[in-house]
């Protein structure tokens, strides 16, 4: 059996493919008749020293996918199916794969200890293999280096793969004494110290306690620290990773080591290799996010409680920092506009100037100005480039106080600038930073606009010519115009300085979408992106306009669609996801205003047969697209939309289907909602397929567990629209909502994201028990609600126990008490009565600050003080 | 264990568009779903519904002809106040004049007026409505002129930046606005933030208004962005306590009679008899009607419409019939139908029989001044002729809150008793 075994493996990597194909059959076989006997032999074939290394690296490829998958179901199978083996049999893999590390060979050590850290990662948490910590520790002493490298690389897998409460103290306190001496200069063997270095990496997480003990931190950091002079590249550059990694997961106790830290991450980003580079200025990045975070949350009062106190690190580092910054600035490559992929010092110094800026403020504007001025008139395109990327940089982040006169006096030269400097780096980077002032600092909200009725004219006049430029700079522009055009937006009705060129930036638009070098540098999308923006920000005066521009983009559809019979393309995609995207705006901005609606609306089945004929497609984007410009489209027509339905249903069915793209599902079960609330009682006749999906969604263990939340709403949202008849639903429904309330009860313990996501998933329930209960309101089978009361109640005191809901959830749980009461009336009085929420938890709503929260509560109020006064 | 990638976000907006039209979506989806389940939870609940509404209906007998079918007149739908709210001009001023809810003149006392009615007393003053929306706020009169435009501090009623909700939502106020302390007195609220409370009681309208109001600072003095204070009236139950206050209590404005709510009565708009009016020379300065120059006339005076046929008819919905006139007499003074007339009610005054208008003793006077825009209500007649003959006087309104209070304690001693 074990020959054939390796000659399976080598034939199902033969270039023969009917060899291959039997060979891959024989595997499944294999796999299928006798689970443990095939894992056995793999790892047999794997530990072997005398077998080739092509049927190793196999053997040891199957076997850890035979353990882990990475869709979360699939995950769950293979875990459940390991844990079940026969224990002896396992043990006696487990001690085939420990074998492995001392192998000779390197692939089939660095293959092995992947594996081992795969299987660690499904017992660990079981609390079994507990001698396995143990014997790696053992092999890190003594062995031979390509064991010690192998052996510290599996404990690096080790600590990405379980969480570290599955690790006891001791263990780990043993892990980092190891790694930390692998990666000690009196380690010779440079392939383990990087190893070493590596699994730190991994291990940092591990490390809370000893981060939070001086001495042990201070032998850390000092090994670090000098790691990051190794004379090897890789280990150099591995040691500014570990830095990057401290600087977010401990930076409240960087302080003793900042100094160090800058004087080696300087002298790295002068003199080093580039890759070690990039990591240096990444630490500072990665300080800015902290800080920029702490601030935040400080939220502009210096007095208010943060978790983490801000430091103020590179408030203390600023005039070193930005100098060494600003440097970089003049490194650019040749290309990199041109190049999606690129970063390089330049981009990534320009990058932690823009975060560095956004950290201090005002501060840092004085520091680069003098650069600016220095350079910005160079005859050396980098020197131009690197001040206009300066200034571009340090716009977000200062008062608009501070900013507005340099602007102000800068628009000219930039204007002027994007016309006629012969630098396509140059222009790119203008126009770029002509759209960051027009984000930054334009906008009604402004005291003083830097754009006034006597410089729009020529600043349209420019970005329209500019859109002419080579794909990177017309890019640019239509970002620019983007920001121009998003400054008026809450200019409301009032008369736009945008209204006299509007017909002129839409024609350019459209005139770019229609370059044949459109889909390079992303132009295409970014004029779409600008038409967009332009369509939502224009008013009463410019409608007229935008209802024109509507049958030339469903044109635009049309012809994609016809051409897709010829062939299609990823390119044809994406152009029907743009074009849907962009209808979708028109109809949002359109339906609106029942004037626009009124005109827009002799489109509606031209464009409804449109977007039915994307679905005949297979790009997820473009599904997803024509999917939200429905929901948009139903909710502009109202009742009427029944006369889409016939034809639409099978669309929606299949997007509540689409369990692999998730994000279409999702968009589909909003868009479920908009179509409810358009039908209201008319949506009845599709009902039953749309619950029957809906709820084998919910109890698929394949669908992203993002999408749940929004079904239990859109169950809220079909039983607000048929009343009633949701009488028939209710038998699956409510237990599901009952079992789904009582797992999202409680997070004790969950990490912020769970916490997020269970209060999404209440949320969702809370709807739905909203939408159930209004919808039976007045309704003679209002009492077929009653049984379910009781655990509503419970529900709502439970989660007023837990004290974690976020207001979103507040609100409508107090809004679900107010609906009870109201629809049960008298007959829940005494139940309600004897809830906690109906007391404590109304008072304290009724006295939030929360607009929203107080005026469902208020509404409760009333509702209770109804149903129990009978 | 693989490095990780560095790179950042290069000259990119953070938030591509297409993640923004998906927010946007999800946004208006969110909104879209409350606005459906506030307009499910404003609608009359089954607990509030259950008293209503027929015994509901003051003295049915005197009144059949007069109660406006409920089903009939079109209910302005939260639709209706959307487009309104946009309409312009002379389309505006129409469609307003027909937007507020007025009451009967009082001339019998309902029934269970201690426990189903509220009473305050009513400003003296313009009636008008005041719509506030899109950073501004404008007030209507009756026949739907615009009395004032201003900013004030109502949801959306002046152009700044920190509103909160979106700025097309209005909010509209039915108020009294009182010349002498130059303040809008709120009587009623028409839709708040974009929620329409048409269909709600009174109760939850009063109850709203009361917690609403002076949340936004509407009842601060006023300011550069709040041109005129906003006030709340004090509303009572009709009890004896209730009445008295209304009737006797210092208010900060002249009062203009007593206006009397049905708790349970949705706003309803043109003639309601489920809000009534009464007033004396305690409460009013303008019990009887005057003429023109501001002379009460010996006797009383009446402005019917003539209709086809001759018919002389009130303003309600159904039209009374107050009389009829002859072809030759119109032909010879110029009447046609849709005039407006005015007579002068003589010896033989108004006979009722079952509560129904038998006979009418009218004099012709002449048209009726070209600002009237409609002829008199039934109720306003009756009202009128009840002042000069045998008024409703307050002793009447209180001895029907005590005897019912007594009625109910006796229905009280009898169940003890049992």
């Amino acid at each position: 059996m074990a020959m054939e075994v390796t000659q399976i493996l080598l034939n199902a990597q033969a270039v023969d493919g009917a060899l291959r194909k039997q060979a891959e059959e024989n595997l499944k076989q294999f796999q299928e008749q006798n689970l443990p006997s095939f894992l056995y032999s793999l790892a047999g074939e794997l530990a072997n020293d005398e077998k080739p290394a092509e049927s190793r690296k196999l053997a040891g490829l199957i076997l850890k996918n035979a353990l882990d998958a990475k869709e979360q179901h699939r995950k769950i199978e293979l875990v459940q199916r390991w844990l079940s083996l026969d224990p002896t049999l396992k043990a006696q893999i487990k001690a085939l794969l420990l074998r492995t590390l001392s192998s000779p060979s390197v692939d089939a050590r660095s293959t092995v200890s992947q594996v081992i850290a795969k299987v660690a990662g499904i017992e660990l948490p079981h609390k079994q293999w507990p001698e396995l910590i143990g014997s790696l520790l053992s092999n890190v002493h003594q062995l031979p280096a390509p064991t010690r490298q192998a052996t510290l690389e599996t404990l690096g897998y080790i600590c990405e793969e379980v969480s570290p409460d599955v690790v006891d103290q001791d263990h780990v306190n043993k892990i980092l004494t190891a790694v930390v001496q692998g990666m000690n200069s009196t380690e010779e063997n440079n392939d383990v110290r990087l190893a070493a270095v590596r699994a730190l990496y991994n291990a940092l997480g591990f490390a809370q306690a000893n981060f939070s003990n001086d001495m042990e931190r201070d032998y850390i950091m000092r090994i670090v620290c000098e790691t990051t002079l190794s004379p090897d590249v890789k280990i150099r550059r591995a040691a500014f990773e570990c830095l990057v990694a401290i600087s977010s997961t401990y930076y409240e106790k960087l302080a003793p080591y900042i100094q160090d830290i800058f004087n080696i991450t300087a002298k790295a980003v002068k003199e080093d290799e580039e890759q070690v580079a990039l990591q240096a200025i990444e630490f500072w990045s990665s300080i800015c996010d902290e800080e920029i975070d702490i601030l935040e949350e400080y939220g502009g009062d210096f007095s208010a409680d943060s978790d983490i106190p801000c430091f103020y690190f590179i408030k203390q580092a600023l005039s070193f920092l930005v100098p060494m910054l600003l440097e970089t600035l003049l490194k650019q490559d040749e290309d990199q506009d041109q190049d999606e992929g690129a970063w390089n010092i330049a981009m990534a110094g320009g990058t932690c100037l823009g975060l560095v800026a956004r950290t201090v403020g005002d501060d840092i504007v004085p520091l680069v100005m003098p650069f600016i001025q220095e350079n910005i008139s160079k005859p050396d395109w980098r020197q131009r480039e690197a001040a206009t990327y300066a200034f571009g940089s340090i716009l977000e982040g200062p008062s608009p106080e501070k900013l507005e006169p340099l602007v102000t006096m800068a628009l000219n030269f930039m204007l002027t600038a994007l016309m006629k400097d012969p630098s396509n780096h140059v222009k790119d980077t203008t126009a770029w930073t002509l759209g960051r002032m027009f984000e930054f600092l334009h906008g009604t909200a402004l005291d003083t606009p830097i754009i006034t009725p006597a410089n729009c004219q020529q600043i349209v006049t420019v970005l329209i010519q500019s859109m002419k430029d080579v794909p990177n700079v017309a890019e640019k522009a239509c970002g620019a115009l983007y920001f121009l055009a998003q400054g008026y937006e809450d200019a409301g009705s009032a008369s736009s300085p945008l209204t006299p060129y509007f017909q002129d930036i839409v024609q350019a638009l459209l005139t770019v979408t229609h370059r044949e070098d459109a889909v390079e540098s992303r132009l295409r999308t970014a004029a779409y992106e600008a038409l967009n923006e332009v369509v939502r920000c224009s008013n009463d005066e410019t409608a007229p306009m935008v209802v024109q521009l509507a049958p030339l983009i469903m044109l635009e559809l049309h012809n994609t669609l016809e051409n897709q019979k010829v062939s299609s393309d990823e390119r044809q995609n994406e152009l029907q996801g743009l074009l849907c995207g962009c209808l979708q705006v028109i109809i949002q901005k359109l339906g609106s205003s029942e004037p626009t609606k009124y005109h827009f609306m002799q489109y509606a089945d031209q464009i409804m047969a449109l977007f039915l004929r994307v679905f005949a497609s297979r790009s997820a984007t473009a599904h997803e697209e024509a999917m939200l410009a429905i929901g948009a489209l139903a909710y502009a027509t109202g009742p009427d939309f029944a006369k889409y339905m016939t034809e639409f249903y099978k669309y929606l069915e299949m997007g509540l289907q689409n369990f692999e793209d998730y994000q279409v599902c999702a968009i589909t079960v909003g868009v479920v909602g908009d179509v409810c609330r358009a039908l209201e009682e008319k949506i009845l006749p599709y009902c039953d397929g749309i619950m029957t999906q809906l709820l084998k969604d919910l109890s698929s263990n394949q669908l992203h567990r993002s999408v749940k939340p929004p079904i239990f709403s859109c169950f809220g949202d079909i039983a607000l629209a048929i009343g009633e008849n949701f009488e028939k639903y209710l038998l699956y429904a409510m237990p599901m909502l009952q079992s789904a309330a009582e797992l999202s009860a409680h997070t004790s313990g969950a990490d912020d994201d769970m916490t997020e996501y269970t209060n999404s998933l209440r949320n969702g329930i809370l709807e739905a028990y909203s939408g159930i209960f209004q919808g039976f309101k007045g309704s003679p089978k209002t009492q077929l609600l009653m049984p379910y009361a009781p655990h509503v109640l419970q529900f709502l005191d439970s989660l007023y126990m837990e004290k974690d809901m976020d207001d979103v959830v507040t609100k409508t749980a107090i809004g679900v008490l107010g609906d009870l009461a109201d629809t049960l009336g008298s007959s829940a009085g005494p139940l309600i009565q004897q809830s906690v929420s109906s007391k404590d938890f109304l008072k304290e709503c009724l006295s939030s600050d929360d607009h929203l929260i107080k005026e469902s509560a208020e509404w409760a109020k009333l509702a209770i003080s109804r149903a129990i006064s009978f | 264990m693989a490095p990780h990638d560095l790179r950042r976000p290069f000259k990119r907006p953070l938030i591509s568009d297409q993640e923004k039209r998906r927010q946007q979506s999800l946004l208006r989806q969110a909104q879209n779903r409350r606005d459906a389940q506030n307009h499910a939870r404003f609608l009359a609940s089954t607990a509030l519904s259950l008293e209503q509404p027929h015994e509901l209906e003051p003295e049915p007998e005197l009144h059949d002809e007069l109660i406006p079918d409920s089903e009939a007149p079109e209910s302005p739908k939260e639709l209706d106040v959307v487009e309104a709210s946009k309409l312009k001009g002379a389309e505006a001023r129409k469609w307003f004049a027909k937007q507020l809810m007025h009451p009967e003149w009082m001339i019998d006392i309902p029934e269970n007026l201690s426990q189903d009615w509220f009473v305050f007393a009513r400003p003296s003053g313009k009636r008008c409505f005041v719509v506030s929306c899109n950073g501004t706020t404008i007030s209507r009169l009756r026949n739907g002129s615009i009395l004032h435009r201003f900013p004030s501090e109502l949801p959306n009623g002046a152009r700044r930046k920190d509103s909160s909700g979106p700025a097309q939502s209005y909010s509209i106020l039915d108020c009294i606005f009182h010349e002498v302390d130059q303040t809008y007195y709120v009587i009623d609220m028409v839709c708040w933030r974009g929620y329409s409370l048409y269909d709600c009681a009174a109760e939850f309208r009063f109850f709203w208004l009361n917690s609403k109001l002076a949340e936004t600072g509407a009842c601060e003095p006023p300011s550069h962005y709040h041109k005129y204070r906003f006030s709340l009236v004090p509303v009572y139950c009709c009890d004896q306590s209730g009445l008295c206050a209304a009737y006797t209590g210092s208010v900060p404005y002249v009062k203009d009679g007593l206006l009397f709510y049905n708790k349970h009565a949705h706003y309803q708009t043109g003639i309601t008899p489920l809000a009534l009016v009464w007033k004396d020379e305690n409460c009013s300065q303008y019990v009887m009607d005057t003429d023109s120059k501001g002379q009460v006339p010996n006797q009383q005076q009446v402005v019917l419409e003539l209709q086809e046929g001759g018919k002389l008819c009130t303003s309600d919905d159904p039209p009374v019939v107050f009389g009829c006139l002859d072809g030759g007499f119109m032909h010879e003074s110029e009447l046609h139908s849709g005039c407006l007339v005015r007579f002068a009610i003589g010896e033989g005054g108004l006979v009722l029989v079952d509560g129904k208008l038998e006979k009418a003793d009218l004099n012709y006077l002449g048209k009726a001044n070209r600002a009237r825009a409609s002829a008199d209500s039934f109720s306003k007649v009756m009202f009128q002729y009840s002042v000069r003959h045998s008024p409703l006087r307050i002793d009447d309104l209180l001895g029907s809150v005590n005897s019912a209070a007594d009625e109910s304690n006796k229905v009280c001693d009898i169940e003890m008793d049992g």
